[in-house]
């Protein structure tokens, strides 16, 4: 059921991209996303092409495995590049399907418009396939880090979240239980009319629920008993530290994207 | 029902980083009326093999027989609700299924899912309360108000009302208190003589194995270890040991004794009175 989507799905080879701090990785990202949208030629789509595949190639993670990951995500790039197809009427005309006219500019600007979301969403999912929860974490507590001086509650969000990221296979591996429990007890959550499916997911939601609150409530209490009082004063075990491939890796990133802003074409 | 497993693979998250073989070559015939005690260390693959049992999963290859119902790779039971109508399974934590306001809804919801009529609910839910010892009274309570042991024995109940012809039982004593792990043990026995049905038990306790079943299963990674008689199967001990699993006490006590007093106490299980001579025969040579 959950292996379709990779989405979230941290995969231990240990490479260098896995080593890489957290931090620098989700700095790349977030201005890759950014800078990728003011390529607009050949040139510049290359460099951002040859940045995201060399370092899906650096992370060791099979090709296949990744492939198959994006399997719900390829729907959708192909089928951003057939409404452009049709859509767009930009350029000459190159052939006619079942009479509707298939311009050149619509070629090209389909193309670009795919090859774009398929790069982000390539990129993005390095971030989770290479970093596991907790560095994620880490790594967005000390990018916040700044907003403290306006009294935002960096450590509980950071907090929060890990706490979340921590139980989402932890309630997947519940659901999956509780389905088999009350598809044994004759429940059926596949065939039958629309209604009848969606009463079909009570029995499951009241026990997710009920142990949802349980799990809080337990938390806390070891929260507590451990003597968890916030964030202040409190020291990290592991201290992210920008070791010299961050350096590379940030060097090499803004080297493409100075190469893509000077090639652009401005006119 | 009689339950037969043919070359059963099963393979987790094929072609994938996290591929993981649960199963492996796994074949074993289980008799119709059977009481078969399933052991394994964790991971061994019980609670995959357990899955096969109601259609919940389908060999990757290999096949499954249950009754007349077969489950074979890439082809949909036809009559998977059937199947779960006929083999009941207890989950491990079963009280983790209850949903409804009140306990007697609850018990009923299995039946009434498998179509039986309102009036026979009626009476099994009654029926399957008694079976458990749950008092009447607790019925119209709701089962989130009720103590852990009742809770469970609540979620028991519902399995039982659908009556089925197999009862599968996973580790459904884990977490009881010592008296209620008797009781619970002690009514699956009977109504696995009462009504002939086939029990299935996944279990920690070799004592459970020895008290219970007629017959053993010991899982290793996914492979059958050994299969037989628990009087059988716990002579080899060493073998055991070798999973992470271990002999009932009584049989640790004869290890010990043979080997402290240097000669062989042999017990077959069935005959007690043989085996108190035998005891009382070393006493008697070591005056």
């Amino acid at each position: 059921m959950n292996n379709l989507l990779i989405v979230g799905q941290y995969v231990p080879t240990n490479s260098i991209v896995h080593r890489m701090d957290p931090r620098i990785k989700m700095l790349i990202i977030f201005f890759y996303v950014i800078f990728i949208f003011f390529a607009n030629n050949i040139v510049s789509y290359a460099l951002f092409t040859v940045f995201a595949v060399g370092g899906t190639l650096l992370t060791k993670v099979p090709w296949r495995f990744i492939a198959k990951g994006l399997t719900p995500v390829w729907f959708l790039i192909v089928f951003t590049f057939i409404l452009h197809l049709f859509v767009t009427k930009e350029g000459t005309v190159l052939v006619n399907v079942f009479g509707l006219p298939i311009y050149s500019g619509a070629l090209e600007q389909g193309a670009v418009i795919s090859l774009r979301f398929f790069l982000l969403i390539l990129l993005t999912s390095l971030l989770t396939l290479t970093t596991t929860p907790i560095e994620i974490t880490d790594g967005v507590e000390a990018l916040l880090g700044p907003l403290r001086r306006f009294k935002f509650p960096v450590h509980e969000l950071a907090l929060m979240m890990s706490i979340s990221l921590r139980f989402i296979p932890t309630l997947l591996q519940e659901t999956e239980k509780i389905s088999n429990a009350q598809a044994s007890r004759g429940v059926d959550f596949r065939t039958g009319p629309f209604r009848e499916r969606v009463r079909a997911v009570i029995p499951l939601l009241v026990p997710l629920f009920v142990s949802a609150f349980k799990r809080a409530e337990e938390l806390a209490m070891a929260m507590e008993a451990r003597g968890y009082r916030g964030g202040e004063g409190r020291t990290k075990l592991r201290e992210l530290q920008v070791m010299k491939r961050d350096v590379a890796a940030l060097v090499i990133f803004i080297i493409v994207v100075a190469a893509a802003l000077i090639t652009r074409d401005y006119s | 029902m009689d339950i037969t497993f043919e070359q059963v693979d099963y393979t987790y998250q094929a072609n994938s980083p996290f591929e993981h073989k649960a199963l492996n070559n796994l074949s074993f015939h289980l008799p119709g009326g059977s009481f078969t005690a399933i052991v394994g260390h964790t991971g061994s693959g019980k609670s995959t093999l357990l899955q096969h049992l109601n259609g919940l999963v389908r060999p990757t290859s290999g096949s499954v027989h249950i009754g007349e119902h077969t489950l074979e790779p890439k082809k949909k039971p036809k009559q998977a609700k059937e199947l779960r109508k006929q083999v009941g399974i207890v989950f491990q934590y079963p009280e983790h299924q209850l949903f409804e306001e009140t306990v007697e809804k609850d018990i009923a919801f299995g039946p009434r899912n498998f179509g039986v009529a309102e009036n026979e609910i009626a009476k099994r839910v009654k029926e399957s309360a008694e079976a458990v010892g749950l008092d009447l009274s607790l019925l119209s309570r709701s089962p989130f108000e009720l103590s852990g042991g009742q809770m469970r024995r609540v979620a028991i109940a519902g399995v039982l009302a659908v009556q089925p012809r197999v009862l599968v039982l996973d580790e459904p004593t884990a977490g009881l208190d010592p008296r209620g792990q008797r009781e619970i043990m002690d009514m699956f026995y009977r109504l696995h003589k009462e009504q002939q049905l086939t029990t299935i038990l996944v279990t920690h306790s070799m004592e459970d194995a020895l008290t219970y079943a007629d017959h053993m299963l010991v899982l290793d990674k996914g492979e059958k270890y050994m299969e037989g008689p628990p009087v059988e199967v716990f002579q080899k001990r060493q073998a055991l040991q070798q999973v992470q699993l271990d002999v009932p006490e009584i049989f640790q006590f004869l290890q010990k004794t043979s080997e402290r007093f240097g000669k062989p106490v042999v017990f077959e299980g069935e005959n007690v009175d043989r085996l108190a001579e035998q005891l009382a025969g070393l006493a008697g040579g070591n005056k």
